[in-house]
């Protein structure tokens, strides 16, 4: 192992062994996880059984409708009082009236809100019943009335793309959260090389180091091993939070229905099977829509160059990060060298934004070439498909992007190596300019 | 072992080291003396390879240091410091590879002078719950534990208490003795005079004395003696007059002690062949200056103001 390659070593292992690193990797997750599994009990949750008072006036639903699980239909014709049902013992009434084959409409009665799943239990077992007392009435045969029955989707179509289904407003969204995160951990990891480097300035036991290796290995060492964590952090938060979630969610859903997953679209899908009801029957959540992104995205592509982006913007930034860690001497003074260096990429996700309305706008366009803005609103132009109708484009971004780093971890190590052996004074901008000229 | 050749170093307009030519003899202990500021760090750091010089150049061994050389340094600088979350063996052990010794036999030697110095039971603390003395010493065993040529050690005592200071002393004499070349930088006179062989002086970026300590010392002696006499005082001056002064005089018993200065062009022969006229002498012996008193002398007289006009050449 070379000297940067010991140097990674101890950055990378310290840090992961640190109670902060496992305590963050596995509260990411838990965070998630959790947020998830509540959404998840939430929507399913009911406190208790549900005791269905059918209204059914003109006898068209009685003991036609199948109890569920915790579900139990109860019928009666005729009309109740407010006050019986508030104080009888059912949770629920379903008031149908008369009309009901021409106006669809039942009134529900609750006295605390049902959760969804029994809404739609409910709502789907009068369906299935009115429908075949319509189809009854009007002698249509069943199997014609399902090659009849029609679910309209509108496709939309952007025209100078056609041929392509056009999902700008929800790949906007992915592009954009694709962004803010590499904002963010950007932010975060390249910040941790600035207070590794505080670290060793305060601590003094830089002079010692670098009598031993040249200082830019020191620093390159640093920013290597802390992407490393980076790095190892991310596929634990990948791997946990999947494994919580599924965990989360089955255990949730386990005493209810024997569903595995329940989460995003599948929990449709899911309660469709559960409930015994035909997806066609079911009023339909366009799951469509959320797979017709994910047909569009082309996610190794789009992991690749977030990967690609992320690396480059981190390695830019966080060698900044160290120049400033080693310019100072302490935590307090970092404010004055931080602002510079912290705006341009809070500038990125404003355009970012921007990008989102009009991500043909000059303003997106040279944000996704500038090496400073480029990692973040770059990622929303790759989500949104607009980086790779002009290929050059997204080379020149990446090209810029090397040159970009390359620079900054030039420009870095020249004030880095005067910085770090400099103590009890206060550094000006003037002075930094000055660093870059000594002779080494 | 280590010559510098007109050594030159600018930090912008600030001039840390003009022209600084000196031989570190090999297999001694050289100190490097100078008053705060003068620059002695930045020699140090030139030798150490953490700056370049702007002029001059650095030979180890007789020819031109290169990068490699530094894996032959030890260095302990006078500011220092640990990775304080970091285990103390685990710690050692990194600081031993990063000078390029393999993994095995950095932490066979560490624990041998953990054991040495009855401080195994370090091994597996933080740097943070040691204290001051102890992080110094595990400092001082990484410094010298890859066994280099040339050890650098800048105030090597500061932070010690008297039985670890002499502790300290003792292995720097050890390593001497099994070859090292020792640089020490130090404001402790007292431990010049005790360990160095040689020494350079520099002030305000210069170097404006270097040599054999003892060579030094009598170079800068006054030619003041002390006479252990009895006899009168008078009788004694009377004597001396044309060879040398008296600069005063302790009265006591059984013998009075005098400090005779040496007369222009007179041998201490001289005055004693007219003083046993006077007195009875019992003792002579000869004033050396401590290198304190030396140090003192060559900074005060080196005027401030001929080195303005060197900064501004």
């Amino acid at each position: 192992m070379g000297k940067i390659g010991l140097i990674i070593w101890r950055e990378y292992i310290t840090r992961v062994r640190k109670p902060s690193f496992l305590i963050m990797t596995f509260l990411g997750p838990l965070l998630i996880a959790g947020a998830v599994t509540l959404m998840v009990y939430f929507s399913l949750k009911e406190s208790s059984e549900q005791l269905v008072l059918v209204v059914d006036k003109p006898q068209l639903l009685t003991d036609k409708l199948k109890d569920g699980k915790d579900i139990h239909f109860f019928y009666t014709q005729q009309e109740q009082s407010d006050s019986a049902f508030k104080a009888g013992p059912y949770t629920l009434m379903v008031d149908v009236n008369e009309e009901v084959l021409t106006t669809n409409t039942v009134q529900f009665f609750y006295k605390e809100l049902p959760g969804i799943i029994t809404q739609r239990y409910v709502q789907a077992e009068i369906e299935k019943v009115l429908e075949k007392e319509k189809l009854r009435v009007n002698e249509v045969d069943p199997e014609v009335y399902a090659s009849i029955k029609t679910s309209l989707k509108l496709q939309l179509f952007d025209i100078d793309k056609l041929g392509e289904e056009s999902k700008d407003q929800e790949l906007a969204i992915v592009g954009f959260f694709l962004g803010y995160i590499m904002f963010f951990f950007v932010f975060l990891y390249a910040v941790q090389v600035m207070r590794g480097v505080m670290e060793e300035k305060t601590n003094r036991i830089v002079e010692v180091l670098i009598s031993s290796v040249k200082p830019f290995q020191l620093m390159m060492g640093k920013i290597v091993g802390i992407a490393l964590v980076g790095f190892t952090q991310f596929l634990l938060w990948i791997v946990l939070t999947g494994v919580l979630a599924t965990i989360g969610s089955t255990v949730m859903v386990a005493g209810k229905y024997s569903g595995e997953d329940l989460a995003g679209q599948q929990m449709t899908v899911q309660m469709q099977e559960e409930l015994g009801v035909d997806a066609d029957e079911m009023p339909k959540i366009d799951e469509s829509a959320v797979l017709g992104i994910l047909d569009q995205i082309n996610i190794p592509l789009v992991l690749a160059l977030f990967g690609f982006y992320f690396l480059g913007g981190y390695l830019l930034y966080s060698s900044l990060f160290a120049a400033v860690g080693s310019a100072v001497d302490s935590e307090a003074e970092t404010q004055q060298f931080m602002m510079p260096v912290t705006i341009p990429i809070i500038i990125a996700i404003f355009i970012a934004q921007t990008a989102m309305q009009n991500p043909s706008s000059p303003v997106v366009f040279w944000g996704s070439i500038i090496p400073f803005t480029s990692p973040v609103v770059m990622m929303v132009r790759v989500a949104m498909g607009t980086a790779f109708e002009q290929p050059w484009e997204l080379a020149l971004s990446m090209g810029l992007l090397i040159l970009g780093f390359l620079g900054t971890t030039w420009l870095a190590a020249r004030i880095y190596r005067t910085g770090i052996l400099m103590y009890g004074k206060k550094v000006s901008w003037k002075e930094l300019g000055k660093w870059l000229f000594y002779k080494g | 072992m280590l010559d510098l050749q007109g050594i030159t170093k600018t930090y912008g307009d600030f001039t840390a080291l003009e022209d600084v030519s000196l031989t570190v003899p090999a297999g001694k202990v050289f100190g490097l003396l100078g008053p705060n500021g003068a620059g002695k760090t930045s020699l140090i750091r030139i030798i150490t390879r953490i700056t370049g010089p702007d002029a001059g150049q650095v030979l180890f061994e007789g020819r031109p240091m290169r990068q490699e050389d530094v894996l032959q340094l030890g260095y302990l600088p006078e500011e220092r410091g640990l990775y304080k979350k970091m285990k103390v063996g685990e710690q050692a052990v990194y600081l031993a590879r990063l000078k390029g010794m393999d993994k095995a036999e950095a932490t066979k030697r560490i624990r041998e002078w953990f054991e040495r110095w009855d401080m195994s039971s370090w091994w597996n603390k933080k740097v943070e719950e040691l204290s001051k003395g102890m992080a110094q010493k595990v400092q001082f065993i990484t410094t010298v534990l890859h066994r280099p040529k040339l050890l650098i050690l800048d105030e090597p005592f500061s932070g010690f208490d008297p039985i670890n200071a002499e502790l300290i002393r003792g292995e720097i004499l050890r390593l001497r003795d099994e070859g090292t070349t020792v640089m020490l930088s130090t404001h402790n006179m007292g431990s010049v005079e005790q360990l160095c062989e040689h020494i350079a002086l520099i002030d305000k970026s210069h170097k404006v004395l270097d040599g054999a300590v003892n060579d030094i010392r009598r170079q800068f002696s006054t030619n003041t003696y002390r006479v252990e006499y009895t006899g009168n005082r008078v009788q004694l001056a009377n004597a001396l007059s044309f060879t040398g002064e008296l600069l005063d005089v302790k009265e006591g018993e059984p013998y009075s002690t005098a400090r005779v200065k040496l007369g222009p062009g007179s041998s201490l022969n001289d005055v004693l062949k007219q003083v046993v006229h006077g007195v009875e002498v019992h003792g002579v012996q000869e004033e050396i200056p401590s290198m304190h008193d030396v140090f003192i002398r060559v900074v005060s007289e080196h005027d401030p103001a001929t080195v303005g006009s060197d900064m501004t050449e």
